[in-house]
């Protein structure tokens, strides 16, 4: 037998296998697919920068993604998982100040929302992470997080049976590797797609989804004060910036332990305003406790440096954004617009060995 | 054995999977090497080349572990790890036209000798005059998502916090550091710090053959003693760390200046 003829034979059958997982799974033609979250994109965002091709949605994927996303086995002491500190009732935030990590060690900074991140460039508030996949290496390495190893991680995949099978059944090969593990969370993290807040409604002139006038106002306000950086439609501009928390930065100094360069000193990421009323504490080391702080903060509160951004800089020399308190009063209505419940309580964002209660959305209240 | 070869397949990976089919590729693969066990039949305008890394330190080969060597500016130090990428081989003709190398992610560890032996497949048959790659990771694949093969993050040349690759890691001890060990990570491909080099080894007028027929072998010295000598003199006593930065660029500027060189090339 010619081995030309046995290599086209072995080519055909690659094909014939290739097709097999997709029915198996409900992809392919066989069966109707089911909505996959976060499949959707909110056409506001505009163009993703990790599009749905890149890691085209799909259930089981998804399915996978979530269950690695809440398994504190993957962790060094098997006790904390990405859902320990990023929780769903708080858009994925933490109510922790500092992250609290293996062994109860406190991380330098604070749990940040997760939410719309197909639509960023780069990650954490020093823009280190440049790519969603690849992102879930850090707090899996960090010492004062999960605390793990990559291999040890996988070792700890591979030796369970089920995930062996949820592994196979989606991506083929095994043993599960790295590739499969950064694509299959990235299916979960790429799906939390928040644009359902009272705001969003609003924008589509939905009925009973009005503003109030004290939010309405607070909208107006907000565009003119706040808006030049916390723009578009993500109420990020994406861009690093100090906005006068310190001095010196003794403890973090941002942007710079990433980009070597000194006029990156105490710069960090801009964060998205979604979910704002869930997400306290607030700032890179979740100093404030409340939002109100934190509009004091930028009424009085701004701290000269030589990084200091210039919208902070008034005339003779005034520091900070004047807000009077009733404008800080609508600001903070505005500001509660901007909460999505449905995110927050998305079953298929949830736990799966324990999904969101209405206990766990009175906490989430409560803790504001 | 067509059924064995089925039999060996496992279920495809999902379509969209950044490198397409890699059970297509394996088993198409696989099937040419069976081939070539048993009836070598190799296409006609084809073959192999080999790239042999030999590692020194100065003129003395490198032993990993206690040996100690001079750095050439005045310090001792030895060598625990030493492990670089290699991208973008291409191979020059005489004609000034390239061949690129498809794919070509190579990681070279010292610890693992047969790493230091790089099969070039598929290669053009002609007579190639020169040499070239990327020493490092080329900057799109530091961003460009999980990844497999050579760049899987498992190798431990990927830096989680500040993505991208390290492109060189050479670690070990020096009683001139401060801390008496020294952690060079050579990596960064951003604008001010870019430490991706690009080196062409001069093959000093000699040619390589590739044919069906002849497989020839270049055999280059990696000086690891380079890294320290060159534009930027490098002390264990001021740098006894470096992850990227001003540091970084400084020890690829001396790296890039002749840490490879062509030692001689069989024509097999």
């Amino acid at each position: 037998m010619s081995w030309l003829r046995v290599g086209l034979l072995a080519t055909l059958g690659a094909l014939v296998l290739n097709l097999l997982p997709a029915w198996r799974t409900g992809l392919g033609p066989v069966r109707q697919p089911v909505a996959v979250p976060g499949a959707q994109l909110p056409r506001q965002f505009g163009a993703p920068v990790y599009a749905p091709a890149q890691n085209p949605p799909n259930r089981p994927a998804f399915e996978l993604g979530r269950r690695l996303f809440y398994d504190a086995r993957l962790s060094a002491d098997g006790r904390v998982s990405c859902g320990s500190c990023h929780r769903q009732a708080l858009a994925f935030a933490s109510p922790e100040h500092l992250s609290r990590g293996v062994g109860g060690l406190l991380g330098l900074r604070n749990a940040p929302a997760l939410q719309n991140l197909r639509w960023r460039r780069t990650f954490f508030a020093d823009g280190g992470p440049k790519h969603l996949e690849t992102l879930p290496l850090a707090p899996l390495t960090n010492p004062r997080e999960m605390g793990t190893t990559l291999a040890d991680a996988l070792a700890k995949l591979n030796a369970d049976s089920t995930y062996a099978r949820q592994f196979a059944a989606v991506y083929g090969q095994r043993p599960i590797s790295s590739y499969q593990l950064l694509r299959a969370l990235a299916q979960f993290t790429a799906a939390l797609t928040s644009a359902n807040s009272r705001y969003d409604r609003a924008v589509r002139h939905e009925a009973a989804a009005q503003l109030t006038a004290p939010e309405q106002r607070g909208q107006a306000l907000f565009r003119a004060k706040c808006g030049s950086c916390h723009a578009t439609e993500l109420f990020t501009d994406g861009s690093f910036r100090n906005n006068g928390l310190n001095r010196r930065f003794p403890q973090d100094s941002g942007r710079v332990v990433v980009t070597f360069l000194l006029t990156d000193r105490g710069r960090f990421a801009v964060p998205s305003l979604r979910n704002v009323a869930r997400t306290a504490p607030y700032m890179h080391d979740g100093r404030f406790s409340t939002l109100a702080q934190v509009l004091a903060h930028y009424d009085h509160g701004i701290v000269d440096s030589p990084t200091l951004d210039p919208i902070f800089r008034g005339p003779n020399g005034r520091l900070g954004i004047p807000l009077t308190a009733a404008g800080q009063r609508d600001l903070l209505a505005f500001l509660g617009t901007l909460t999505d419940e449905a995110f927050c309580q998305n079953q298929d964002f949830a736990d799966p060995n324990r999904p969101v209660t209405s206990r766990s959305a009175n906490l989430a209240v409560r803790v504001r | 054995m067509a059924t064995q070869l089925l039999g060996a397949g496992q279920p495809a990976p999902r379509r969209g999977q950044r490198f397409g089919r890699p059970l297509l590729a394996v088993l198409v693969g696989w099937s040419l090497v069976s081939g070539c066990a048993k009836a070598p039949e190799p296409a006609a305008n084809t073959g192999n080349l080999y790239l042999e890394l030999e590692p020194t330190v100065g003129t003395a080969p490198l032993v990993l572990g206690n040996t100690a060597y001079p750095n050439g500016n005045g310090e001792q130090f030895t060598i625990s790890t030493f492990k670089y990428y290699l991208s973008n081989v291409q191979l020059h003709r005489a004609d000034g036209t390239q061949y690129a190398v498809p794919d070509s992610y190579i990681l070279v560890d010292a610890a693992q000798p047969a790493s230091q032996h790089v099969a070039l497949h598929d290669i053009p048959a002609g007579t190639y005059t020169g040499l070239s790659f990327v020493v490092g990771v080329d900057s799109a694949r530091n961003v460009a998502g999980a990844q497999t093969g050579a760049l899987d993050p498992v190798k431990g040349m990927f830096w989680d916090w500040n993505s991208g690759y390290i492109f060189v890691r050479l670690e070990g001890t020096s009683p001139a550091s401060v801390t008496g060990r020294y952690k060079y990570a050579i990596m960064g491909f951003q604008r001010p710090f870019n430490t991706l080099r690009t080196i062409a080894p001069a093959f000093g007028g000699a040619t390589v053959a590739v044919s069906p027929q002849h497989e020839p072998e270049v055999h280059l010295e990696v000086d690891v003693q380079k890294m320290f000598v060159g534009p930027s003199p490098m002390r264990f006593a001021t740098v006894y760390d470096s992850e990227g930065g001003p540091s970084s660029v400084q020890i690829a500027n001396n790296y890039a200046a002749g840490m490879f060189t062509v030692e001689h090339i069989h024509p097999n």
